[in-house]
């Protein structure tokens, strides 16, 4: 094996395929994006050439900049509950389901496969008013409260796609943590209880430390999804009400594909590459430090 | 070490020519696209097909043209026989860009609002065609209200009227009588009404909240009714602006149609269907919406307050208002362009059969109103078709939509912070600078 792999000649032709893919289904398109965010117009009317100003009018563009609110907003706020109730859900599979969990594993991960559309038809018609009221209304009006059009609101559309999108990938980062947890030896944690830690203390000082990097993992992964959220606000209430729950992915959607803006929608497009390699990059170092102290 | 740099000097000089093949690839592409522009534009040839491109939502479109097709125009079909293409309503622009980059326009297309107006895209191209030279004298066969009512909102004749849609209030006579109310002619009569109706247990109003424009027809009808007809052509050239208070006053008052509770629950997420069905089984007494809802009125099967108690009047006069009641909005339905670069004999033989047929079989078959002329007998009209055919006869002057002359985004706007005016989230004052921010940005 290490012959084969230490002959340049098999490292390119292995390597060189696959190079070829990626570079122009991923690294073309970035730098092609990249460059047109340097330039106003569309396909039809031609581009001139604007240096700089796209990305001037972006940080003075209101909707813009709330776009780039929700965006950060959504991430921070899914992530810790992502990550959080999955590391929730996967201590449970781990230390009190243990070899039962696989049925739980499964149901919790079953939304996951369905598609975003058909979830936000669903907790459409489950929070509906009217003549088609859904069941959490018939359950509020139950206990005598008035019927409450959650969609009608910036905090309730943004309260349903929270609860909507956790429902959904809560068991993906689950398995993700429970494959994690399941790597920490048997023996430490034995010797840990035969020290006397338990409950909280086991987690903290022994589980918690040791699952330290599928976190970080999970984290990354939460984040890199969650900042590039679409189809879940599209779909459940089309960025709405107004544009108040319109993230960048959906603003940089309509300005290049519906106002026919392709230098300006490359410009958010190339902001939101960037936000997510902060992010990711942030996430690194501060887990690098901690590690090196 | 040497070797080790050397591989590493190969693999970046390999990443770098593969993006520079890349590039140059997409750029290649790109220049033939546009010499094959030039080149159709120089050869005016014909395709083989008569392409029709119509949006998914209006299968009414391709079935009418299809049964053209099969009846009246089978000598231009059989000529060159028609081809349909579908698209999503909502990503027509996008596709419509590509299609026209690519030098792959249909024959026959829907195209977005302000693309083919002579300042968008497809008209400083050059790429849409004038239905006055396409069609010669059989131009005669597209009715005048139609024709004026294409050229006000796109700038030029690029679109065939194969609706001719007035806009009003549908209402409910029965209710009406049993509440002891008359049609109203003023605003202020339309309030008065709604309280009354409210009184008595209806809703007085509905409307599809989800999709946005049936909110702001009704802010806009009350900003022509105060303003006057040339209300949003003042603010598109500039000689008045949203912020004004008499353009508030109309954000302000759909606003406070909200408030008092005419719409009923959950009409801000309710869609058409719903809001249509809320208004033909007796539920609402009133629906501002266009005549197209003829389809809905005469299906038995989903008008169950029967076609003798429909009525349809224009939206009230603005005590004090420079408009008038009369002055009915109307809409020749999306734009439906024909292609400039292939336009030839066989393609206006196609358009001058659908002019002349259209109209007359639009009718018949499924009592659709169009702007074409009725040309030939129409027997056994539905009652309610007939009244909607006998008011454009009577129309004057007609007004265009709130968001009619708006550009893309300015338009969407209006239609999405609708739902926050209405909630109260946003003031009429800051909805109206929003878009008059929006309307300079374009300009």
């Amino acid at each position: 094996m290490s012959r084969v792999f230490g002959d340049r000649k098999t490292v390119l032709i292995l390597l060189v395929p696959v190079l070829a893919v990626y570079v122009l289904l991923k690294v073309v398109p970035v730098l092609w994006s990249f460059g047109l965010s340097f330039f106003q117009g569309n396909l039809l009317r031609g581009f001139t050439f604007v240096g700089f100003d796209n990305f001037a009018t972006f940080f003075t563009d209101k909707d813009a900049l709330h776009a780039l609110w929700v965006t950060i907003m959504f991430a921070v706020i899914m992530t810790a509950a992502q990550v959080t109730v999955g590391y929730l859900l996967a201590l449970l599979y781990v230390f009190v389901l243990r070899k039962g969990s696989a049925f739980i594993r499964t149901v919790v991960f079953f939304p996951m496969v369905l598609p975003t559309v058909a979830v936000s038809m669903l907790f459409k018609s489950l929070v509906a008013v009217g003549d088609n009221q859904g069941p959490v209304n018939d359950i509020i009006n139950l206990f005598g409260g008035e019927s409450v059009e959650f969609l009608a609101t910036t905090w309730g559309t943004m309260l349903i796609a929270i609860l909507m999108t956790l429902w959904t990938s809560m068991g993906f980062y689950a398995v993700l943590l429970f494959t994690g947890l399941l790597d920490i030896p048997d023996e430490v944690i034995e010797s840990a209880r035969i020290d006397g830690a338990s409950g909280l203390r086991l987690v903290r000082h022994i589980i918690l430390p040791l699952s330290a990097p599928i976190l970080l993992s999970s984290v990354i992964f939460s984040f890199n999804a969650t900042l590039k959220v679409f189809d879940s606000l599209l779909a459940l209430n089309n960025g709405g009400p107004g544009t108040s729950t319109s993230p960048l992915t959906l603003y940089m959607y309509r300005t290049a594909f519906e106002y026919a803006e392709y230098g300006y929608g490359s410009t958010i497009a190339v902001i939101l590459t960037l936000l997510c390699m902060v992010f990711t990059l942030t996430v690194f170092r501060s887990s690098s430090k901690r590690t090196e102290d | 070490m040497i070797i080790h740099s050397t591989s590493r000097r190969w693999a970046l000089a390999g990443f770098a020519a593969l993006t520079v093949t890349a590039l140059a690839g997409c750029a290649g592409g790109d220049g033939g696209s546009t010499g094959g522009s030039a080149g159709g534009a120089g050869g005016g040839d014909e395709p083989e097909k008569f392409t029709v491109l119509t949006a998914n939502e209006n299968q009414a479109l391709e079935d009418q043209l299809q049964m053209l097709a099969d009846g009246p125009c089978a000598e231009e079909n059989a000529a060159m026989p028609i081809e349909h293409q579908k698209t999503a309503q909502a990503d027509t622009t996008q596709k419509v860009t590509l299609l026209a980059s690519q030098n792959a326009l249909p024959q026959h297309f829907i195209a977005g609002t302000d693309m083919v107006r002579p300042t968008g895209d497809l008209g400083a191209g050059g790429l849409v065609a004038d239905y006055k030279e396409v069609l010669g004298d059989g131009f005669s066969n597209i009715l005048p209200a139609a024709a004026s009512t294409v050229e006000n909102v796109y700038g030029q004749m690029v679109s065939l009227p194969y609706q001719y849609n007035l806009e009003g209030i549908w209402y409910n006579k029965a209710i009406f009588e049993e509440v002891g109310i008359e049609e109203p002619q003023t605003y202020d009569e339309l309030l008065a009404a709604a309280d009354a109706l409210e009184a008595a247990g209806y809703q007085p109003l509905t409307t599809a909240g989800a999709d946005g424009w049936p909110m702001t027809r009704l802010m806009g009808m009350y900003i022509f009714r105060n303003v006057g007809p040339d209300a949003m052509a003042k603010v598109k050239d500039g000689s008045a602006k949203l912020t004004d208070p008499e353009y508030v006053e109309g954000a302000a008052a759909l606003q406070d149609l909200a408030t008092a509770g005419y719409f009923g629950t959950g009409f801000q997420t309710m869609d058409g269907g719903t809001s249509t069905a809320q208004f033909l089984t007796g539920k609402a007494a009133m629906k501002y919406d266009g005549s197209w809802l003829l389809s809905n009125i005469n299906d038995p099967s989903q008008n169950e307050i029967g076609e003798e108690n429909i009525g349809f009047m224009p939206f009230p006069a603005v005590d004090g208002g420079a408009g008038s009641i009369d002055q009915w909005a109307a809409n020749a339905g999306a734009a439906m362009a024909a292609n400039a670069k292939t336009m030839g004999p066989k393609t206006e033989a196609w358009f001058s059969c659908i002019a002349e047929n259209y109209g007359k079989q639009a009718l018949e078959t499924s009592g659709i109103v169009s702007g074409f002329q009725v040309n030939g007998e129409v027997a056994d009209v539905a009652p309610v078709t007939k009244m909607v055919q006998e008011k454009v006869a009577d129309i004057d002057e007609t007004v265009l939509w709130f968001e009619a002359l708006f550009d893309a985004k300015t338009g969407s706007l209006a239609s999405t912070n609708g739902s926050l005016l209405v909630s109260g989230d946003m003031s009429p004052e800051d909805y109206m600078a929003a878009l008059q921010a929006s309307v300079e940005a374009a300009q």
